[in-house]
């Protein structure tokens, strides 16, 4: 009995409910879901500390005994995930509260968003896998929500595509899960994971872990990514970094769970095919980050790109491999988000999106302009930054798993990241000023302090791997040996 | 443009209070038989959107000045709540417990914990079905 480990998930949701009643007094919105998430920040370090301490730890919901009942299984990967993404939500609503946009912040802006996160967290915890797609869905629809808050025409016609890929992808999971309830009578992810073993994974399973992996490639935006740069560029600033860092990052860790936990008998097969996707992700996302002239649309390929970057990792199914990931992953929630509310800022300060339309932007907002050159570096895996360890890691998983081809495009398309954005900041910051200083927006201290939590946040994230090593070792041990996890979530304790 | 609904407004006068009863009815048995909150919450939000069917928003509005999007906020507060409640006694998260008391009229009752939790369900429900009801009635 665990009862903390949902707290992660009712917190937000109680705070978006008791936000519904202030929908008039801003300051309460924007304070109070703040608040809130700060508060689930805290629990789940609790948490984290508890499950290093203690082990997995396991909440069976009205103590029904799995595999019959509801569980909430923490881990390691799933409360390190918990802890970064609510620590990155806190950060995009401190910047929202200060952005003030009064027209979506009274159409309920701040409780889709707390549901979002508790969506997120819900997906991150359970340990069933009908549960998954229940907090898949929590979270999708109040995505749906803010995709389309404030109704902009370019907004809805994206929304529209955003939906009914989702609504399609969310069918097939239904279908999938009804496959393998079909074939094995459980939905209890270790459950599963005991009886998959049982079988041997038949060609049967093999072909129904394909259609997961259909289902959380659309979520994820592995291969599948077409409906993402036209949909994630026109959100605002705040949102879209909500979006880029949790949303995508929720598919990645199902791919995880499933083709580490569930699905990890015939990785010749499986994992091979995961490894093309990646590659053919990283290929298709640089082309994309290289043609777009448009900086929210370069921010969104990059996204893209990450996620094939992840997968590499997991292609390559071994222990130097799946920590890369999980660092990269971690990396990955913070730098996006930075990375979004910055283009987003850009916006908002010159009004233009296109990086040609612009110079000079770093004689007007100095440390605005070195934050874009550090979240660059990050992202671009030079040391001493926060995506140096994960680059490192997934390359050596990769050529200890003979994937060279893979490992060449991989470093590769990072090389592209760092070329479209060095591109973005050589043109838009340096150069001549066209902005005449008493005539430019201003920045106000409130909506940068944010960037720069972030900022400092991945600079202590690449100066720290120290400290955040035994988590990941751990985490990615407990990947590697579904044994470990299925004792966690069926042993009773 | 007003149409003649005089025979829509005496049947619903006396049919909202049936479905209302239904409902109610509904909502009690889901502890054993088919029925519940959700289905319950389902049924009485019916009669509520007869009855903005049969008269118009405004009439209702006045006889039932509830926003709904606060019952509904209402409803899923409850039932959060009466899920932490257990973890009071020291059980987990949604756990729930009954038990049997002689009350004056009904004689020996059983008296479940989940009913509260129910009744946050059926009042999420009824907020949001009629919250979407007014909402696509305002578009048109």
């Amino acid at each position: 009995m665990n009862n903390i480990l949902v707290f992660p998930m009712i917190v937000p949701i109680l705070a978006a409910m008791l936000l519904l009643f202030f929908r008039s007094n801003r300051s309460i919105q924007r304070w109070g879901s703040v608040g809130a998430m700060a508060a689930v920040f805290l629990i789940s370090m609790w948490i984290l500390q508890q499950v290093m301490r203690r082990g997995i730890l396991r909440l069976d919901f009205g103590e029904w005994l799995p595999p019959f009942g509801i569980t909430f299984v923490a881990d390691i990967f799933a409360v390190l995930l918990v802890t970064v993404s609510s620590l990155v939500t806190v950060l995009c609503l401190v910047y929202a509260a200060f952005v003030k946009d009064e027209k979506r912040e009274s159409f309920f802006l701040y409780p889709f968003s707390l549901l979002l996160a508790a969506g997120v967290n819900g997906s991150f915890l359970t340990g069933d896998l009908f549960n998954l797609f229940v907090c898949f869905e929590v979270m999708l629809l109040a995505s749906y929500a803010l995709m389309t808050l404030g109704g902009e025409k370019k907004q809805l016609t994206e929304g529209i595509k955003y939906m009914l890929i989702n609504i399609l992808s969310s069918w097939l999971f239904l279908l999938g899960i009804a496959y393998l309830y079909g074939t094995l009578g459980t939905l209890n992810m270790a459950h599963l994971s005991l009886r998959i073993a049982e079988a041997g994974q038949p060609p049967l399973l093999t072909t129904i872990s394909i259609l997961f992996l259909v289902v959380f490639s659309l979520k994820a935006g592995l291969v599948l990514y077409f409906w993402l740069p036209g949909s994630y560029s026109a959100l605002p600033a705040a949102i879209s970094a909500l979006f880029a860092a949790l949303l995508t990052k929720v598919g990645v860790y199902a791919l995880f769970r499933t083709f580490t936990l569930l699905f990890y008998h015939e990785p010749s097969f499986t994992h091979t095919i995961i490894g093309y996707m990646a590659a053919a992700t990283m290929i298709g996302g640089s082309i994309g980050a290289l043609a777009h002239r448009d900086v929210r649309k370069i921010a969104s390929y990059n996204v893209v790109i990450a996620i094939g970057f992840i997968l590499v990792g997991l292609a390559s199914y071994n222990e130097a491999g799946i920590q890369g990931s999980i660092y990269y992953l971690i990396h990955d929630i913070v730098i996006k988000g930075l990375l979004f509310l910055l283009v987003g800022t850009i916006v908002h300060l010159t009004g233009k999106s296109r990086f040609d339309e612009e110079s000079g932007l770093i004689a007007n907002y100095p440390l605005f302009g070195w934050l874009f050159f550090i979240m660059i570096l990050s992202l671009g895996g030079i040391p001493p930054f926060s995506g140096f360890a994960g680059k490192l890691f997934i390359g050596e998983g990769a050529i200890g798993a003979g994937h060279y081809g893979l490992t060449a495009v991989a470093f590769l398309s990072s090389l592209f990241v760092l070329y479209s954005l060095l591109r973005v900041f050589l043109i838009m910051f340096w150069g001549e000023s066209t902005i005449m200083s008493k005539n430019q927006v201003p920045l106000p201290i409130g909506t940068l302090a944010p960037l720069l939590a972030l900022g400092i946040l991945t600079t202590v994230l690449g100066l720290g791997m120290d400290v955040l090593s035994p988590y990941i070792s751990e985490a990615a041990d407990v990947l590697m040996n579904p044994d470990l996890y299925i004792k966690g979530a069926l042993q009773n304790n | 443009m007003r149409e003649n609904d005089l025979i829509l407004q005496t049947v619903s006068k006396v049919a909202v209070f049936i479905i209302l009863t239904f409902g109610v009815y509904l909502f009690l048995a889901g502890h054993h038989h088919p029925g519940g909150g959700f289905i319950g919450g389902l049924t009485l939000s019916s009669a509520f959107v007869l009855l903005y069917l049969a008269f118009d928003v405004e009439t209702i509005n006045k006889g039932l000045p509830f926003d709904y999007k606060n019952v509904a906020a209402l409803g899923v507060i409850i039932a959060t709540l009466t899920g932490t409640g257990s973890l009071l006694f020291g059980s987990s998260f949604l756990s729930q417990t009954f038990a049997y008391f002689n009350l004056p009229i009904f004689g020996k009752t059983e008296l479940a914990t989940v009913m509260l939790f129910e009744s946050g369900v059926a009042l999420g429900v009824i907020g949001v079905v009629v919250t979407i009801i007014i909402s696509i009635s305002e578009d048109v």
